[in-house]
C-alpha cells in the first residue's frame, strides 16, 4: 500500500510540472514550427505524407549522428570529430565497396571498427591524459579528415574505378547502397530513416536501460562524486566515445549509399548541425542532464524548419539566419524560470 | 573605514533593524508565516532553527534576493523594501555565505574592492586600492599580502576577506550563514574576536548556526524559528540549551549524543606505518607514518585541525589518490592495498567524504539514482537495470533512515541538507560495508537530524561495521568515539581511550605541543 502510494504522489508530482518539463518545453518549440508549417503549407505540399517522408530521409544522417553526440553530451564532453568520421568511413566502404571489390559484410564491420576506434582513440585521450574534449576531438577531427584524404588521394571514391592502362571504367556499386537508398512500406520511409530509429533504440537502451548508461548521467551530474562511487569514469568516457565513433560510421555508411560514392570532403560542419539538434532538444551543455528522445524532437524541430523554408522557397541566406533564429528561441525556451 | 565608537548606553538601543508580519510562499506553499525580527547595533544575534526553518529564506528577503513578500522591514526606523541584491547591498546590508562569493584567481585587494573598484577616470587606482585593503585587513587583525592571488591562502584567511569587503562597503548589517562550517578551532577563535571588533564598531550581526557551542559563545540574543513560523526571542544567557533545543524542535531531545557503547569485537581494519605524499604536491607528506588498528562495532574518532592530515588518511585508504602510498594494511585479517575507490568499495571499505554537493551527491539525478550508485552492479545483472529491485531498495533505506521525501523520484538538489546526506549515507550502506570512514558527517545537518545520524551510527556499530569517524565538533568527537587519536601535521601525536580525552586534552595534541 506505502509503495502504491508513493508511487501515485511521483505521478501526481510529475503530472502538476509536466508542462515545465524539458520534454514539454522540447515538444514546444517543435509544435511551434509544425504549426508554422500547417500556416505556410505551400497550397498543400506541407499536408502531404510525400513532404514529412523526404524530411525524415534528409535529417538521418544527421540524426545518428546527434545519437552518439547525445551521450558525449550528457558525459558532460562534446565531440566535434563527427563530421569527418563520417567522411573518413564514407570514403572507406566505397574503397572497399567498389574499389577492392570486398564482401560487402566485411566492408561494413570494417568501418565500424574503424568509427569507432577513431572515438575510442578521443575518448582514451580525454581520459588517460586529462585532456579537455574540445581539444582532444578537435584534434581527432582534424585527424580523421587528412586520413579521409590520404586514403582516397583527395578523390572521389566513386563508380569510376581507374583501370591498370590510366583509363577509367565505371562498375556498379553493390547492391546494398540501392537498399540503403531505397524506401520501405510502399515507399512511405526511407531505409535510412529506419536506421536513424535503430540508433534511437539502441541510444534509448543504452542510456536508460543499461548501467553504463547510468554511469554516463553520472560523470556528466558530478564526475568526482562518481569517481568517489566507484565508478569507472575513464573506461565509461572511452565507451561513450566510443559509441560516438560507432555511429559516425553508421552515419558514413548511409551517407556514401547516398551519394553513390565516398567523398573526403563529406560532412563538413556537420558536427556543429548535430550539436545543434541535441541543444534544441533540450540536453543540457554541461552535461548530466537530458535524453535521446529530446534529440529525436531537436532534429525534427530543425528538420520541418528546413523543409517548411524551402517548400516555401526561401532562399539557404535566409534559411540560415532563420535557423539561428530558432537556436536561440529553443534554448531561451528551456530556461527555467526563477 | 572609521566608525565612531559608540557607548554601551548606545548599543543597547539603537535599533538597526526590524522586521514584522513577514509572510512568504513558494508557489503556494507557505514557508513563512507572520515572522517578526529585530537586530540593535552592535549586537550578535543568533537566527536558531532547525533545516527548513525558513531561517534562509527570511535572510533572502533581507538581502532582496526574495522580492515578493509580504510584511515591512524598517531600516533605521525607515521602511524599505529592496527590489534587487544591489538595492540591499547598497543601503548596508552583506550577507556571508557558506559558499564564499569571492573570485580566487584575483588578489585580495581587487577581491576587496571588486564592483566597485577605486579608478582615476578610466583608470585603475591600484596604489589606492592596494593601501586601502593593507589597512581593512590589518584593522581586524590580519597580516597577508594583498597582491597575491586570494587562491594561496586557506578558507579561513578568505572568509576574512569577504568580511573586509562587506567592511570596506560600510556595512552596518552582516548576516553570517554557517561561518564556520570550514573553520577549525583556532580559526573560529580568530573569527570570533573579529566579531567583536564588529560590535564594538556599531555593527549588527546576524549568525546563523547549528553549533551550540557557537551559539553560546557569540550570540546575545536568540531568535528562534521553527517550521516557518515565529517561536520566540531570548537573550542567550536567559535560554538554556535544553529550552533553545525545545524552541528549535518542539519536543525535548532527551539526549544529545546517544552513544551506546558496543562491545569492540575483532579487529577490522588495521594500518601500519601508513605514509601519503601530499597530493598538492608539497614537500611535507600529508600522512606520515600513521598506524592504527580499528575493531568491528568500534568507532575511532581522528580528531585534528585543518591541514592535520586527517581527511587526506581517510581518503588515501580509500584510494582516491590512487597506489601512491607506502604501508601495510589488512582488512579482516587479508593484506589490503588501496588503489581506487572502486576497489575499495569491492573490498568493504566506504567513504562519506566532507562535501556532500562538491562530490558526494550527483545533484542532477534522482534519489533512487544516487542511493545505488555506488552498488548499481547489484542491480543490473550483465549491465541491465533492474528498476524494481532499485526502487525497493531506496524505499527500504529511505524507511530505515527516516528520509523526508515526497518522493523517490525527486531530484537530491531539492531536498535539505540533512536529507541528502541521509542520500548519501543511503548509498554507502547500499555496498554494505565493513568499514566505514565518515568525514564530518554531520556538517550543516541540522539537530534533530544530527541526533538520528548519532542513532545510525551506534545501529551500524551493533551490526559490527567499524566507523572512522572526523568531526570538527568537539562535543561530537569526545561523545561518539570509543577512542581518539589525534593528528598533527600527518603524524599521531595523542590517543585516548573513551573518558580519558578532553577537549583541552586533544587540542594541545592537535596544535603540537607536548603532552604533560
Amino acid at each position: 500500500m506505502t509503495k502504491q502510494d508513493s508511487t501515485e504522489k511521483s505521478l501526481n508530482l510529475s503530472s502538476e510540472n509536466w508542462f515545465l518539463s524539458p520534454t514539454a518545453r522540447a515538444l514546444g518549440a517543435l509544435i511551434i514550427v509544425f504549426v508554422l508549417g500547417l500556416a505556410f503549407n505551400a497550397d498543400g505540399a506541407f499536408l502531404k505524407w510525400g513532404t514529412h517522408r523526404d524530411m525524415l530521409r534528409a535529417v538521418s544522417v544527421y540524426g545518428i549522428l546527434s545519437c552518439g553526440m547525445t551521450l558525449v553530451i550528457i558525459s558532460g564532453g562534446i565531440d566535434l570529430s563527427v563530421g569527418s568520421i563520417l567522411a573518413l568511413t564514407a570514403v572507406c566502404f566505397s574503397l572497399f565497396s567498389i574499389h577492392k571489390n570486398i564482401a560487402v559484410s566485411l566492408s561494413i564491420i570494417g568501418c565500424l571498427i574503424i568509427g569507432s576506434l577513431c572515438g575510442i582513440f578521443s575518448g582514451a585521450v580525454i581520459s588517460r591524459f586529462r585532456i579537455q574534449p574540445f581539444i582532444a576531438t578537435l584534434a581527432m577531427m582534424v585527424f580523421a579528415r587528412g586520413m579521409a584524404k590520404w586514403i582516397s588521394g583527395g578523390q572521389k571514391i566513386s563508380t569510376a574505378v581507374r583501370q591498370v592502362d590510366g583509363s577509367y571504367k565505371y562498375v556498379d556499386v553493390p547492391h546494398v547502397f540501392n537498399l540503403i537508398n531505397s524506401k520501405v512500406m510502399s515507399d512511405n520511409l526511407s531505409v535510412v530513416t529506419l536506421i536513424f530509429f535503430v540508433c534511437l533504440v539502441i541510444s534509448w537502451i543504452f542510456l536508460i536501460k543499461l548501467r553504463y548508461g547510468r554511469y554516463i548521467y553520472a560523470i556528466g551530474g558530478n564526475e568526482e562524486a562518481a569517481c568517489l562511487s566507484g565508478v569507472p569514469v575513464g573506461w565509461i568516457k572511452i565507451l561513450a566515445y566510443g559509441m560516438s565513433g560507432l555511429f559516425c560510421a553508421i552515419a558514413g555508411i548511409c551517407q556514401a549509399a547516398q551519394e553513390m560514392q565516398g567523398d573526403p570532403e563529406a560532412g563538413m560542419a556537420y558536427e556543429l548541425s548535430a550539436i545543434a539538434m541535441v541543444v534544441i532538444g533540450g540536453t543540457s551543455l554541461q552535461g548530466g542532464r537530458g535524453g535521446i528522445w529530446l534529440t529525436l524532437i531537436g532534429v525534427l524541430t530543425i528538420g520541418y524548419l528546413e523543409k517548411i523554408l524551402s517548400i516555401n522557397a526561401v532562399g539557404e541566406d535566409k534559411r540560415l539566419m532563420l535557423t539561428a533564429v530558432i537556436i536561440i528561441a529553443a534554448v531561451l525556451l528551456q530556461k527555467t524560470k526563477k | 573605514m572609521v566608525l565612531p565608537l559608540l557607548t554601551n548606553q548606545q548599543v543597547n538601543t539603537t535599533q538597526l533593524l526590524k522586521m514584522t508580519g513577514i509572510h512568504k510562499s513558494f508557489s503556494g506553499v507557505k514557508v513563512l508565516s507572520d515572522v517578526q525580527f529585530e537586530l540593535r547595533a552592535g549586537e550578535v544575534h543568533v537566527l536558531a532553527g532547525e533545516n527548513g526553518a525558513g531561517k534562509s529564506t527570511l535572510i533572502k528577503i533581507l538581502a532582496g534576493v526574495h522580492t515578493d513578500y509580504l510584511g515591512q522591514i524598517l531600516l533605521n526606523s525607515k521602511p524599505v523594501r529592496f527590489a534587487s541584491i544591489h538595492e540591499a547591498a547598497g543601503a548596508g546590508i552583506s550577507v556571508i555565505h557558506q559558499e564564499l562569493s569571492l573570485v580566487p584567481s584575483m588578489t585580495i585587494a581587487e577581491n576587496i574592492f571588486l564592483g566597485r573598484e577605486k579608478s582615476c577616470g578610466p583608470w585603475l587606482n591600484k596604489k589606492k586600492m592596494t593601501a586601502e585593503a593593507r589597512k581593512l585587513l590589518s584593522e581586524i587583525g590580519l597580516n597577508v599580502d594583498v597582491t597575491k592571488n586570494l587562491s594561496n591562502y586557506p578558507l579561513t584567511i578568505q572568509q576574512m576577506v569577504e568580511i573586509c569587503k562587506a567592511l570596506a562597503f560600510d556595512c552596518r548589517i552582516i548576516v553570517m550563514d554557517e561561518p564556520t562550517s570550514a573553520l577549525t578551532d583556532v580559526e573560529v577563535e580568530k573569527l570570533f574576536s573579529i566579531i567583536d571588533k564588529l560590535k564594538k564598531s556599531g555593527c549588527g550581526i546576524i549568525y546563523i548556526s547549528h553549533k551550540m557551542e557557537e551559539i553560546y559563545s557569540i550570540g546575545d540574543r536568540i531568535t528562534v524559528l521553527r517550521d516557518g513560523a515565529y517561536v520566540g526571542t531570548a537573550s542567550a544567557t536567559q535560554l538554556d540549551r535544553d529550552k533553545l533545543v525545545k524552541w528549535m524542535v518542539g519536543r525535548e531531545l532527551n539526549q544529545q549524543f546517544p552513544r551506546h557503547k558496543s562491545a569492540a569485537g575483532q579487529v577490522r581494519l588495521k594500518v601500519d606505518s601508513f605514509t601519503l605524499a601530499d597530493p598538492a604536491g608539497k614537500p611535507i607528506p600529508a600522512v606520515n607514518n600513521v598506524s592504527f588498528n580499528v575493531h568491528s562495532g568500534e568507532i575511532l574518532g581522528i580528531a585534528g585541525l585543518q591541514g592535520s592530515g586527517n581527511s587526506e588518511l581517510l581518503n588515501g585508504i580509500f584510494g582516491t589518490y590512487g597506489t601512491q602510498n607506502f604501508g601495510d594494511f589488512e582488512l579482516d585479517g587479508r593484506p589490503y592495498k588501496p588503489k581506487t575507490p572502486a576497489n575499495a568499495i569491492s573490498k568493504g571499505i566506504s567513504l562519506l567524504t566532507n562535501d556532500r554537493k562538491a562530490n558526494g551527491l550527483v545533484l542532477t539525478m534522482n534519489i533512487i539514482e544516487n542511493t545505488t550508485l555506488a552498488s548499481l552492479k547489484n542491480f543490473s545483472p550483465f549491465g541491465w537495470l533492474m528498476p524494481k529491485k532499485e526502487f525497493k531498495s531506496a524505499a527500504e533505506q529511505k524507511e530505515l533512515l527516516n528520509l523526508k521525501a515526497a518522493s523517490l523520484k525527486m531530484s537530491v538538489d531539492t531536498l535539505s541538507g540533512g536529507n541528502q546526506q541521509k542520500v548519501v549515507m543511503a548509498k554507502w550502506i547500499e555496498t554494505r560495508p565493513k568499514v566505514l570512514l565518515l568525514d564530518e558527517p554531520t556538517r550543516g545537518v541540522d539537530v534533530g537530524a544530527k541526533h538520528e545520524i548519532y542513532e545510525l551510527m551506534n545501529k551500524w556499530t551493533s551490526q559490527g561495521i567499524a566507523i572512522i569517524l572526523i568531526t570538527s565538533e568537539m562535543p561530537e568527537l569526545l561523545a561518539m568515539s570509543d577512542r581518539i587519536i589525534v593528528m598533527h601535521r600527518g603524524s599521531v601525536t595523542a590517543q585516548f581511550n573513551f573518558g580519558e580525552a578532553t577537549q583541552e586534552k586533544i587540542l594541545r595534541a592537535a596544535m603540537g605541543l607536548q603532552m604533560k
